[in-house]
């Protein structure tokens, strides 16, 4: 591919981000952990922070984070990567540390370690996938499944009655004191993901910043587990989760207020 | 150092700030909870990492967060908190990073109560978490054991990589003693090659414990198991034997149940009964050479613990079935009492005398 390029004396104009490994993931087709990997990647770069950071990565579809970030890194246990987090940042406050975890991890299991992380103002960053569906073990409900949705753990669709109602974290999140930045941006198509990087830029230069804590809630699609082709995965994130979970910024430190520029994506 | 009044959790959480803990997480919970709150003055006055957690689970990966950072770290809870961190015992064994714990045992199970127990003895020495692991269990008696092992407990965490426990009943985290605390030892804040500092001019560090392929974490097995055999071999072990040379019956103790089992001995050696104390300091790698050595006189042991038996099968396990290894116990949170400990020791020595009788008088030959 590179022989290419020179032969017809071309421009690279797209490349790997130094920050992601040369390796292939084991992400489905179609699937939006990929390109939440190369956001956060592009955007280390980008801050130039790549050999000052350190991932925790959490258990579900992300478990294997690890191996795609070409950053110093550890594996938590379900749910205690804020936890695991605070460890490290407080041992190296001077490291950009990063959790990666599903709606799985975060919202449940984890929901504990994420709220009081939060609130204790960590000076750490979370990327939250929300596809509304645990994908590792298979396609069962997750907190944030949808209302009505068919999982193989609601198989007659999500019951509220029965489990509830879906968390809404970004919201939730930016509700706690120790909360700088919590945003919810989308992954369905090309506006909304360049929207989304601009928001995981944010907040890591509010983790440089030393602000407190700064969250990115990523819709994403799971089309294996949804049953969907990539294209249906995609629209359905749009015409089915948006609505339930409303893009923007939930809480936007002063000191970021000129970063972000507007209060909405 | 001058000998000073030391409260026992004040002990271990000063002797811990000396022997360089450089992190401390931890959650309240009785009979442990001055240690909490002795680290979370000094350990802030002193520059150092100190947060109290939002429950035990968090404080142990907390825990591990500062450990693969490269830090010496620690957290301290009483038996229910202990076993809420098990999953990060497990973990943190897996990846193989240092790491201290103190758990100042309660009356279980349950909620149990907030007096002394030594009911966490099997899950300590056996079953800390899931999967094929055995951290080193250390058990003080006195405050000043208790200090001790506990700047030990840094350096065996930090030789091995692995896990250690110091493990005492809630009797040796209230007490008072006097007891001498170790010099300061001045941080070093260096890191470890393994440890995750930024992956700047080398290849990045990771530390998982996650090994999907059956053969690869096979192989993480053996190595674990190997580490341990190590270990087992390097004269880690520790133990303390009082007038055992000629005893008949040897009480085998640990913990606040020794020092009430060594009353009993004293009391009854002052009439010239032939009775010693045996006393393991590290419940794992438990003294097992030691103690098989004193099976070439003793008659007989009684193992006396604040728990339904835990040591014992260990104890029968190495003496083997040739001797009578019998038991005397209080569970959820009761502190045998000298006098009852006596009684049975004397039951025990009627019993090994007649034994003794029978077999003179059937001319040597064992029936």
């Amino acid at each position: 591919m590179v022989t290419l390029a020179k032969e017809f004396n071309e421009q690279l104009v797209y490349e790997r981000p130094e920050s992601l490994a040369d390796v292939h993931t084991h992400y489905c087709p179609g699937c939006t952990h990929g390109t939440a990997h190369r956001l956060v990647a592009e955007v280390l770069d980008e801050l130039g922070i790549r050999e000052d950071t350190i991932l925790v990565a959490s258990v579900g579809c992300s478990v294997f984070s690890y191996r795609y970030f070409e950053v110093d890194a550890c594996e938590a246990a379900h749910g205690r990567a804020p936890a695991m987090a605070t460890g490290v940042k407080r041992v190296h406050p001077d490291k950009i540390v990063f959790t990666y975890q599903g709606d799985g991890d975060l919202a449940s299991i984890g929901a504990g370690e994420i709220l009081h992380a939060a609130t204790r103002g960590e000076k750490i960053t979370a990327i939250f996938v929300n596809n509304a569906i645990y994908g590792m073990t298979g396609g069962q409900m997750a907190p944030t499944t949808l209302i009505g949705q068919k999982t193989n753990s609601s198989p007659f669709g999500r019951d509220v009655e029965l489990a509830g109602y879906p968390m809404r974290m970004a919201e939730l999140l930016a509700m706690l004191g120790g909360t700088v930045y919590s945003v919810r941006r989308s992954l369905h198509d090309a506006r909304h993901i360049l929207q989304a990087k601009k928001a995981i830029k944010i907040a890591f230069e509010a983790q440089m910043m030393g602000l407190g804590f700064s969250i990115v809630e990523l819709l994403s699609s799971c089309p294996t587990n949804w049953r969907m082709t990539p294209q249906e995965a995609v629209n359905w994130v749009r015409d089915a989760m948006l609505p339930y979970y409303p893009l923007g910024d939930y809480k936007v430190a002063e000191a970021l207020q000129t970063k972000s520029g507007r209060g909405r994506p | 150092m001058a000998r000073e009044l030391l409260k026992g959790n004040v002990a271990f959480a000063e002797a811990a700030i000396r022997a360089g803990c450089e992190a401390y997480f931890g959650y309240p919970i009785t009979p442990q909870t001055e240690l909490l709150e002795h680290m979370s003055r000094r350990m802030i006055e002193l520059d150092r990492v100190f947060l109290q957690a939002e429950s035990e689970l968090a404080a142990i990966n907390m825990v591990y967060g500062a450990a693969v950072a490269g830090a010496r770290a620690m957290t301290s809870s009483s038996s229910p908190g202990i076993s809420l961190m098990q999953e990060g015992f497990s973990y943190i064994a897996a990846s193989e990073v240092p790491a201290v714990i103190i758990d100042i045992m309660r009356g279980g199970p349950g909620l149990g109560n907030i007096q002394p127990s030594q009911g966490d003895y099997n899950q300590m020495t056996k079953s800390a978490g899931h999967g094929d692991f055995r951290p080193i269990v250390l058990a003080p008696a006195t405050v000043q054991e208790a200090i001790d092992l506990t700047v030990l407990a840094f350096d065996l965490a930090d030789k091995y990589r692995t896990l250690v426990f110091v493990i005492a009943d809630g009797a040796i985290g209230q007490m008072m003693e006097p007891a001498e605390l170790p010099p300061m030892r001045e941080l070093t804040r260096e890191r470890p090659s393994w440890a995750l500092t930024g992956a700047k001019d080398r290849e990045k560090n990771l530390i998982s414990s996650l090994h999907l392929g059956a053969v690869e974490l096979e192989a993480l097995n053996i190595k674990l198991q190997e580490k341990l055999q190590h270990i087992e071999r390097s004269n880690e072990t520790r133990y303390d034997a009082q007038e055992v040379e000629d005893a008949e019956l040897i009480l085998v103790a640990f913990g606040t149940a020794a020092r009430v089992a060594q009353t009993a001995v004293q009391r009854m050696r002052a009439e010239g009964l032939r009775v010693g104390l045996f006393r393991p300091i590290t419940l794992w790698p438990y003294p097992r050479q030691a103690l098989a050595n004193l099976t070439a006189q003793a008659k007989g042991f009684l193992v006396v613990e604040m728990n339904a038996g835990q040591m014992l099968y260990d104890v029968r396990e190495i003496v083997g079935a040739q001797i009578p290894v019998e038991f005397y116990g209080r569970m959820g949170g009761t502190i045998p009492m000298p006098d009852e400990v006596e009684t049975a020791a004397r039951e025990m020595l009627q019993k090994i005398a007649s034994k003794t009788t029978a077999r003179e008088g059937s001319n040597g030959h064992v029936s």
